[in-house]
């Protein structure tokens, strides 16, 4: 496709020659680099509630955002109207973070490479709305069939489809058309009049609506949300204290996204506030442990062909055999450590500054059979399922809510317990790693990461590990 | 940042209803949101980040009957408008009809005619230079504080004015706007190679009513230098206190058990527990949208519904859910004015002031009174069940030996259920103070699983 076939050239009529004036524009006052972010989004949403779809909206938002860079300062604006006065507007004011006479000489606009990680033809987006409706109005049927204690379904179904330009004062013009969809599920059950307890699942990715009809089915979904429900109404008390954990495969690798994958964010590390600050080359992990940061997967939630900046996604080791090896950068922290691109910088919209991020974080494949690992600890907790964590990332502590989990004896996985927090501190957790399982699962895409106020999807998966040592915050 | 037009805006939002009632609606309501917002973030005394922009959205939503659609956009011309009509008409004609579905009685519309002192022209025209300064100022008298405070986070100043406009097919159109502004500064301390970070922060619809930069800063170092050498304590069940801010953090969570949509559902443990005792006598629980000044203030909520003081906990007795019309009319009662949403969909819930009444002790006198405890000052993850009442988050801060506060503790989980810790509760204090539409004194709980080693 050339540039003249894309997006924003031909519905808005933006030119090359346009993007260069705005980035000359930004740079007038003596900044040393600008971009410019365009993002054209339309979204929807909708949901089932007691078997009735009560809510079903969609709309368009769009907006240019415009960054100066001047040494390590930032000045950020941004426009929803896409007139040339007002994008240029923008650019001024985003300018004012420098002062002085402009340096930089203007350089043309190059087009990237157009690799494909999603090619996806018809975006769920661009579908008849009853398809997507028969998607909600499945998974509950489903849910309320899957057991009689089963009393009340929400399914929610939520599309995006976000085309991106971004141009650059280095001369970079990179433009993506990126598809989401997402369904996902919520059961509570009940017994004689009992607690409720509820379940919850979901999947989706950078696919094609038939993946809801083939892989990811209203009905998958539905079934596992109403199992975890029903598995929690015969739950007991979770072990306070220090325990051996066992995480099964896939979802609990949101320990990797809470333990180290925020700690590896170039920005703090630039910073030195993080707990893995200075530490490249160093063991933070126990040598079983390799962790990879991959946006380049096809169809999956945290991939992207290019991040929010322009620069290709690429697979980044960040531990390999338990030694640091690298951080997520955007282009500020490698602007200013002078360290390589790795394709991280993403940001919620074209409102936001960019910031280094995830993509798709997980732990490859070990030796171990999943089932020796379970079978090695005499007392200990079993945790397949998480609701999600967080990561104080200066003191390295880290948080994950365990949602579904069960008391190991014996070596066998006997009664399910309550939902607790593990709580592990990042470079310390990860060197009480002692089985690595052949079973690496990745999560079914309904992750979102937050960090400083913005959302992005991303990705996370683990195979199954022991974890000798790791504090449960249970009751019991 | 020139005055927003309310009466252009509000004749926006009245011409996407009578479109909408023309192409067939039966009912119509639309929310459109304006605002600016600027922020600069300093750290180690040099600007960072300079951020300034303003935007606007509209959303609509439709009834054909009892079936319902919604839509929004960024683009508040004719063609926007008109497009933004389209495609929620577009939808309401795929749902499933809901008996329950509607806007507020005409009746129960309108606003609260005070002035709520939600808006300060000060902040719109508060000088660059002079916000840049503040930040400074506030992370600078972090720095200074004490050597062992070695880096930064750096400091912020962040503003913001906005304008909300609803008008619906009832007859109902208002428009208010709004001022915001913070300081804050977020230190980070070390020792042995070991690092902690806390902040502290201001806000006020105003900026001569924010906390001086020096005050954020030093409380700010303060908190963080506390940190400083945690260590886990062993597994045990103490009595633990909540600052203000966990205080409020709790708080929090209670909100999501007397939201109605979780009532309707039964998914709350305070499901079908109104006029039953399920906290102590001192406990008094209120949401009150009409305190002037406050952060969540606002004349009508955001189906046209005045806001108003709702007692939800009186002494321990549960005494009303937070209801909007469709909660409302779900649970066979009356609309509480706690309608919210973003620009479109259906109205959620939200809260305006949520906030506990103060008791009588002083936060001085709680620790005092305990010989081994756990006074806590923050706590990360999600790890509360509202449908069951299980608690469970990793928590910080420091530890009780002898009515004193002896030594920081990190890396624990502090546990048990809402249950047992609303009826365990055994001083509030005296110590309440807003800083945000939710606010709490200190608070103190007989006895929690603190687990650590």
């Amino acid at each position: 496709m050339s540039y003249s076939e894309s997006f924003f050239a031909s519905k808005f009529q933006i030119t090359r020659r346009d993007l260069e004036n705005y980035l000359s524009e930004a740079l007038s006052r003596g900044g040393d680099y600008a971009d410019l972010y365009f993002e054209y989004l339309s979204t929807s949403n909708l949901s089932i509630d007691e078997s009735i779809v009560k809510s079903a909206t969609q709309g368009v938002s769009l907006g240019v955002g415009v960054r100066v860079i001047s040494g390590e300062r930032t000045g950020y604006a941004y426009s929803d109207d896409l007139s040339p006065e007002k994008i240029k507007r923008a650019a001024q004011v985003a300018a004012m973070i420098a002062s002085g006479p402009a340096k930089v000489d203007k350089s043309s606009l190059h087009e990237g490479g157009r690799r494909n990680l999603y090619p996806v033809l018809t975006a769920p987006n661009e579908t008849a709305f009853e398809e997507r409706v028969a998607l909600v109005q499945r998974a509950d049927i489903a849910a309320r069939t899957y057991d009689s204690r089963i009393f009340q379904v929400q399914a929610t179904y939520a599309d995006s489809l976000k085309h991106v330009m971004v141009a650059t004062s280095e001369g970079v013009l990179s433009f993506d058309r990126q598809p989401l969809a997402r369904l996902s599920v919520s059961a509570l059950a009940r017994e004689n009049g009992g607690v409720p307890q509820q379940g919850y699942s979901g999947g989706g990715g950078r696919y094609e609506l038939e993946y809801f009809q083939t892989s990811g089915t209203p009905e998958r979904f539905a079934a596992e949300a109403a199992r975890q429900a029903l598995v929690q109404l015969d739950a007991v008390e979770a072990p306070a204290g220090e325990n051996v954990v066992v995480l099964g495969p896939g979802w609990p690798g949101v320990l990797l996204h809470e333990a180290v994958g925020h700690g590896l964010e170039a920005d703090f590390n630039r910073k030195g506030v993080s707990a893995f600050s200075g530490r490249i080359g160093q063991q933070v992990a126990s040598p079983l442990c390799t962790i990879i940061d991959d946006g380049t997967m096809q169809g999956r939630r945290g991939s992207l062909n290019v991040d929010d900046e322009g620069n290709e996604t690429q697979q980044n080791v960040l531990i390999e055999n338990g030694i640091l090896r690298g951080y997520l950068q955007d282009r500020l922290s490698s602007r200013i450590t002078g360290a390589a691109a790795t394709g991280n910088g993403r940001r919620e919209s074209y409102e936001h500054i960019p910031m280094p991020r995830m993509t798709n974080t997980f732990m490859l494949a070990g030796q171990s059979d999943p089932e020796e690992i379970i079978r090695s600890v005499p007392k200990g907790l079993y945790c397949a399922n998480f609701a999600g964590g967080q990561v104080d990332i200066t003191s390295g502590n880290f948080v994950f809510s365990a949602s579904e989990s069960y008391l190991i004896e014996n070596g066998k996985l006997t009664r399910p317990v309550k939902n607790a927090t593990l709580i592990g501190n990042g470079p310390e957790a990860m060197k009480y790693v002692s089985m690595v399982g052949k079973d690496l699962k990745l999560d079914e895409g309904i992750g979102i990461c937050g960090k400083e106020g913005q959302s992005v999807p991303v990705g996370v998966g683990i195979p199954t590990v022991r974890i000798d040592r790791m504090t449960v915050g249970g009751t019991a | 940042m020139s005055a927003v037009d309310l009466d252009a805006l509000t004749g926006i939002a009245q011409a996407a209803v009578r479109l909408a009632l023309e192409a067939g609606a039966t009912d119509a309501e639309c929310t459109i949101s304006e605002g600016s917002e600027f922020s600069v973030a300093v750290r180690l005394g040099e600007v960072e980040t300079l951020k300034e922009a303003s935007s606007r959205a509209a959303g609509l939503r439709v009834l054909i009957g009892q079936q319902m659609g919604a839509s929004y956009t960024s683009d508040l011309g004719d063609d926007g408008i008109r497009q933004m009509v389209r495609s929620a008409m577009e939808l309401a004609k795929l749902t499933t009809g809901d008996p329950f579905a509607g806007l507020p009685d005409a009746s129960e519309l309108g606003s609260i005619s005070t002035d709520l002192g939600l808006y300060s022209e000060s902040v719109a025209t508060l000088d660059t230079a002079f916000k840049i300064d503040l930040a400074k100022r506030a992370e600078a008298a972090a720095l200074a504080f004490d050597p062992r405070i070695t880096n930064s986070e750096g400091g912020g100043f962040d503003s913001s004015t906005g304008a909300r406009i609803f008008a619906n097919s009832r007859g109902f159109a208002g428009a208010y706007r709004s001022t915001y502004c913070s300081l804050m500064a977020t230190p980070v301390a070390s020792l042995d190679g070991a690092m902690e970070r806390d902040y502290w922060y201001s806000t006020a619809r105003d900026s001569e009513r924010l906390e001086s930069p020096e005050q954020v800063g030093r409380i700010a170092a303060e908190r963080t230098l506390r940190r400083l050498g945690a260590v886990k304590v062993d597994t045990q069940k103490v009595p633990v206190i909540f600052d203000p801010r966990m205080a409020r953090s709790f708080l929090g969570e209670i909100f999501q058990a007397v939201d109605g949509r979780s009532i309707y559902r039964s998914a709350s443990f305070l499901a079908g527990k109104l006029g039953e005792k399920i906290a102590v006598d001192g406990f008094t629980l209120i949401d009150d949208g009409t305190i002037p000044g406050l952060f969540g203030s606002q004349p009508f909520d955001d189906e046209g519904v005045p806001t108003r003081r709702t007692v939800v906990i009186e002494r321990g007795v549960l005494k009303s859910y937070l209801l909007n019309s469709y909660t409302a009319r779900k649970l066979g009662m009356k609309t509480t004015g706690n309608a919210s949403r973003g620009v479109t969909g259906n109205a959620g819930i939200g809260h305006g002031n949520f906030y506990l009444e103060n008791g009588s002790v002083s936060p001085e006198a709680m620790i005092q009174g305990i010989a081994n405890g756990f006074y806590v000052t923050e706590m990360i993850g999600s790890g509360v069940n509202t449908v069951t009442g299980d608690y469970s988050r990793g928590a910080a801060g420091m530890w009780i030996r002898n009515g004193e506060l002896a030594f920081p503790v990190s890396g624990v989980t502090i546990a048990g259920t809402m249950q047992e810790m609303l009826t365990g509760i055994t001083a509030i204090g005296n110590d309440l103070e807003f800083r945000g539409s939710v606010a709490a004194p200190t608070l103190m709980i007989g006895e929690m699983t603190v687990a650590g080693r």
